[in-house]
């Protein structure tokens, strides 16, 4: 096809979404990096550079490393969760049932609800007079200070973020298990097989790119976790609860401590990275035709 | 007979998700259904509220400036669709269907920014809107325009955008040529009207991830005129401490725009063709 366009017609279509783009990502990013060089905590107008005194005093800070700690706790609770649920959900919502619309509509629920409302939402189940308790003590358990004891207040704010991360991971297995062939199925019934072993031996390895995909996909929204812990815990009590997203918010918005909440991001930005590079390279070629 | 069983377990199964992922939401609206006169702490606690009251909600509406949010939540969600609409579909344009100089360094570099997370770069997000005066204030314009400019498009956008131009026929814009349209009207005419679908697709998933953005404007809004619905939700906590009843009725309040959007586009969400077009 011969070109139809002038010179510089690519150039101006593409102009607003990347001065954007520039404005609001790159420079931020290459700015991260130099603030997490410098020093404003003498002086918030006049920084000073002071090299990686930053990221010295991060590694020798144990707040950092109970966020880290925490941020990983996170992870190993969250991810296996999200990855396994929502498919065994999806499994039985790939069946020719009464009510699946009212199913889906109900399990998906959560995600659409701001976080902030369920945050409250849950804050109210976990309150210390509250509903949880109350089904604690009739199973013949002590009550749980569960957003208030530092042995389970992380735990208590996982458990709202599996709970809405449940229907979106749901949807992505639904999507995948349409292409299941049917044959295989036929095959596995005509062997006899059960539930359990026809899904571990067909399904599963069928789908492994999506859960794959999901698995990526949860550690790095679990890595990005904000709001639940603003709402219910503000990272507390003792720092219990605080994961790096929200230090870094603590240090750079409360402490106006710029340069060290940026070696900090500095820090994040490097994990981030390299879960979404996997992620682009192993599961989302096709999205983006690499 | 083995079938009928397995049928009821999953049934069992489904019914207990489901009543699992509502059941917040049901005892936030017990509690803002319950009068005064109904202790809301009462062990066993009751779903039914025996003292059944619309006063929280009237007592809520009439204290937090709930509609104002709602507008403010309407404004920022719109403008931030507009505008990654737009935007998306402008860039996706050449880098589907245009040879240029420099073509494959745009593509990768915008394919970076979907791995820079936004927590990570938030300060100098904030410094920099602070310097384009995009903030409130200078004065609720700015303050509109501050909170959605970060959002205003993304990567996302722009690959999905990307990928519905690539599934048109290049013989329509060739008979677009020979009929005499100029480049902005095979863009706007010819392709645009092609990929509705896909627009609609970013337009609903922008809007929920617009409507329920909580981290950036807590971070910039100073002003209480100026709060979206997630940002005056929050703060209901701290106005009302410990009266939950107002605190669950401000709440459901609330959720109740967002669920009609859910509800009315619910294809779009449950449909499962969907796949790729949700966010991570």
């Amino acid at each position: 096809m011969f070109k139809y366009y002038g010179k510089y017609v690519p150039y101006l279509f593409l102009l607003p979404a990347v001065l954007l783009l520039v404005v609001f990502f790159f420079i931020p990013f290459f700015q991260t990096i130099v603030l997490s060089f410098q020093d404003y905590s003498n002086d918030i107008y006049n920084a000073s550079y002071v090299g990686l005194q930053n990221y010295i005093e991060l590694f020798k800070n144990p707040i950092f490393y109970k966020v880290l700690l925490n941020t990983f706790i996170y992870l190993i609770v969250a991810v296996p969760i999200l990855a396994t649920i929502p498919l065994f959900l999806a499994v039985l919502l790939n069946q020719q049932i009464r009510g699946i619309t009212l199913y889906k509509i109900l399990i998906y629920l959560p995600v659409i609800v701001s976080i902030v409302v369920a945050a409250i939402a849950f804050k109210w189940l976990y309150a210390d007079q509250g509903i949880l308790n109350y089904v604690c003590q009739s199973l013949g358990f002590p009550s749980i200070g569960w957003l208030t004891d530092p042995k389970w207040a992380i735990y208590s704010v996982i458990i709202v973020t599996i709970w809405k991360g449940i229907g979106y991971y749901m949807m992505i297995y639904l999507a995948a298990l349409m292409s299941v062939p049917k044959e295989l199925y036929e095959a596995c019934d005509i062997d006899g097989a059960n539930f359990l072993t026809k899904h571990l031996n067909v399904t599963v390895p069928y789908i492994m790119p999506t859960i794959a995909l999901v698995v990526t996909i949860s550690s790095i929204s679990a890595m990005k976790v904000f709001a639940e812990i603003y709402v219910m815990t503000k990272g507390g009590p003792l720092n219990s609860s605080k994961t790096i997203v929200y230090y870094i918010y603590e240090r750079a918005f409360e402490n106006l401590d710029l340069g060290y909440a940026s070696a900090m991001a500095v820090v994040l930005l490097i994990i981030v990275m390299i879960f979404s590079l996997i992620n682009i390279l192993c599961f989302e070629r096709n999205k983006y035709r690499l | 007979m083995k079938k009928i069983l397995g049928k009821i377990g999953t049934h069992s199964i489904l019914i207990l998700v489901s009543i699992l992922s509502i059941f917040p939401f049901l005892w936030l609206i017990s509690t803002s259904l319950k009068g005064a006169g109904e202790n809301i702490f009462a062990y066993p606690p009751v779903l039914i509220p025996q003292d059944f009251t619309l006063e929280n909600y009237a007592g809520v509406w009439n204290r937090v400036n709930l509609l104002g949010y709602f507008i403010n939540s309407m404004i920022v969600a719109a403008g931030t669709v507009i505008l990654n609409l737009i935007l998306s579909s402008l860039a996706a344009y050449p880098l589907a269907r245009m040879e240029f100089r420099g073509k494959k360094i745009t593509f990768f570099a915008i394919l970076a920014t979907i791995m820079i997370p936004f927590q990570a770069i938030m300060l100098p997000v904030y410094l920099i809107t602070i310097k384009l005066h995009l903030i409130d204030t200078v004065n609720n314009t700015a303050g509109y325009i501050g909170l959605i400019m970060p959002f205003a498009v993304s990567a996302f956008g722009i690959f999905l955008m990307r990928q519905a131009f690539l599934g048109i026929p290049r013989e329509m814009e060739e008979a677009a040529i020979v009929d005499g349209c100029n480049v902005f009207q095979i863009f706007w005419r010819v392709l645009l009207p092609m990929v509705k679908p896909s627009l609609a697709v970013l337009a609903i998933f922008t809007f929920i991830g617009s409507w329920g953005e909580f981290l950036w404007p807590s971070i910039v809004l100073t002003k209480e005129s100026l709060y979206t619905l997630p940002v005056g939700v929050n703060n209901l906590q701290g106005m009302f401490s410990s009266n939950w009843r107002f605190i669950a009725a401000g709440s459901i309040i609330s959720i109740i725009p967002i669920i009609i959007f859910f509800l009315a586009m619910q294809k779009y969400f449950i449909s499962g063709e969907n796949e790729g077009a949700v966010k991570g």
